[in-house]
């Protein structure tokens, strides 16, 4: 330990260096994507490039991705604390912010000002959609932290999306319920992106009131306090778009909706695939297993990685969640997605294709047996009677006819 | 006696309580409890918990 403590501020030491240490720098060029769009429209006359935000993120990244492949190097274990305590790391995720909120101003700048069509309006606002989506990770990456400014800081990142009750949710009601049939944020087997968006975002938004309304309680305060944290995170967003508005009318507004709605959307289909299927099984005490690698989805694709500060090595972050994002590690026996998260975005927005890719890994993860799964209560029926489990008979018989199938193993299921 | 959190979700680990759920004996100092014991909430490690308050008991 001493010896790596000498080298400190260069991510190596005799033994081991950090292959990403710089590569992480790369993750500010998703909040310059409204500048950059904008030089390429003024360089090019190309209308087109308003949209570079989603052709980065949906088409660039999977690409790259592909080209440069994964990477399961980990930190040795002796460095982890080494590698924590070097500060350059946090600095490339704080710089995140200040551009992130530049790029806004200079959209709501370009929307009232600069010569588009709707268009072109409208494929900014996705734009910046995506750096206040990919700005929800860099919040989750401050939210866990121990230091008070980090969490304050991972607030003021989230105060673009309106997602200011993410980070309350997230530690306190995610972490806990994490792949159960009790956490809106936990994906369910038979459950598309689609139905699975409305329930978490109203979920999540439930939880995190009754959870700060619980703390306040505890202190006999009401929970009608800016000291409610939901409050006080929401009240940002509100001083946010207000003094956006009067600087540049409320023209903008619109806009500022798409760009949130769309950011929060980008968070939730991350979280849709992060455990989609996954249970915890309950002990027989009662409770839940513990949560384990074994709950949540992984990938070591390089790229996707970067961008996402390690968000992908999920189980090592369930273990461990207040550890930093360059000392997560890859656990070989957690369950591997087949791409980066990147590409499995565009794959949970069309259902059928999620489940071809999707379905039959989670059933290999529980050796065929779908009952361990995190079943959707909704199609349970359909899901057994496609995958067997306990209807496997009833369900082979009437597999022939597609019309009858769903009533008959709706009965059988029960 | 000792009660130590969770700096994730906030769940309290009495010392005098102990952890019976898991043959943890009321008790049980937080030094004497397993390195790779963690959250029953949330998963964190032990080392993700602090100490918080001296309990009465
Ligand atoms: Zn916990």
């Amino acid at each position: 330990m001493t010896s790596a403590t000498a080298d400190h501020g260069t991510g190596e030491t005799a033994a081991w260096r950090d292959g990403k240490r710089y590569a992480w720098l790369l993750g500010l060029v998703v909040p310059a994507i409204p500048f950059l769009a904008w030089g390429l429209v003024s360089a090019t006359g190309l209308g087109a490039f308003w949209w570079l935000g989603p052709v980065i993120v949906f088409v660039l990244i999977p690409l790259i991705d592909v080209a440069v492949g994964t990477d399961a190097e980990n930190p040795p274990d002796e460095l982890i604390e080494w590698l924590e305590q070097d500060r350059y790391y946090r600095w490339v995720t704080y710089l995140y912010l200040p551009i992130q909120y530049a790029g806004l101003v200079l959209a709501c700048w370009l929307w009232t000002t600069y010569p588009m069509t709707l268009v072109d309006r409208v494929g900014l606002a996705v734009s910046v959609g995506v750096v206040a989506g990919i700005g929800i990770n860099t919040a989750h990456e401050l939210g866990h932290k121990k230091e008070k400014h980090e969490r304050w800081l991972s607030r003021v990142a989230l105060a673009q999306s309106c997602y200011g009750h993410f980070f309350i949710e997230h530690n306190r009601g995610h972490h806990v319920r994490v792949a159960t049939p009790e956490d809106p944020a936990s994906s369910r087997f038979g459950e598309t992106f689609w139905g699975f968006l409305p329930r978490s975002v109203v979920g999540s938004l439930t939880s995190a009131w009754s959870l700060e309304k619980a703390r306040l309680a505890r202190q006999n305060k009401s929970p009608w306090t800016l000291r409610n944290d939901v409050l006080n995170a929401w009240a940002m967003s509100g001083v946010l778009f207000a003094g956006l508005t009067v600087a540049f009318g409320p023209a903008v507004l619109p806009y500022l909706a798409v760009q949130a709605v769309f950011g929060f959307s980008l968070l939730e289909v991350v979280n849709y695939l992060e455990h989609y299927g996954l249970l915890r099984q309950k002990t027989d005490s009662g409770r839940y297993e513990r949560a384990a690698p074994r709950h949540s989805w992984n990938s070591n694709n390089v790229a996707t990685n970067v961008f996402l500060y390690h968000l992908q090595r999920h189980s090592d972050h369930h273990a461990n969640p207040t550890r930093r994002y360059q000392a997560l590690r890859d656990f070989e026996q957690a369950p591997q997605l087949p791409a980066g998260y990147a590409s499995m975005i565009v794959c949970a927005w069309i259902p059928p294709l999620w489940r071809k890719v999707m379905d039959r890994r989670v059933l290999a993860h529980y050796d065929g047996d779908v009952t361990l799964a995190n079943i959707d209560p909704r199609n349970r029926g359909k899901v057994l009677a496609r995958h067997g489990g306990v209807t496997e008979a009833p369900a082979a018989s009437s597999a022939g006819s597609a019309g009858s199938a769903g009533s008959a193993v709706e009965g059988g299921a029960r | 006696m000792k009660i130590y959190r969770c700096e994730v979700c906030g769940f309290e680990y009495d010392e005098s309580q102990g952890w019976p759920d898991e043959g943890i004996a009321p008790g049980t100092k937080w030094e004497d409890i397993p390195e790779d014991w963690c959250c029953p909430d949330c998963g964190a490690a032990k080392a993700d918990f602090v100490m918080v308050e001296v309990s009465p008991a």
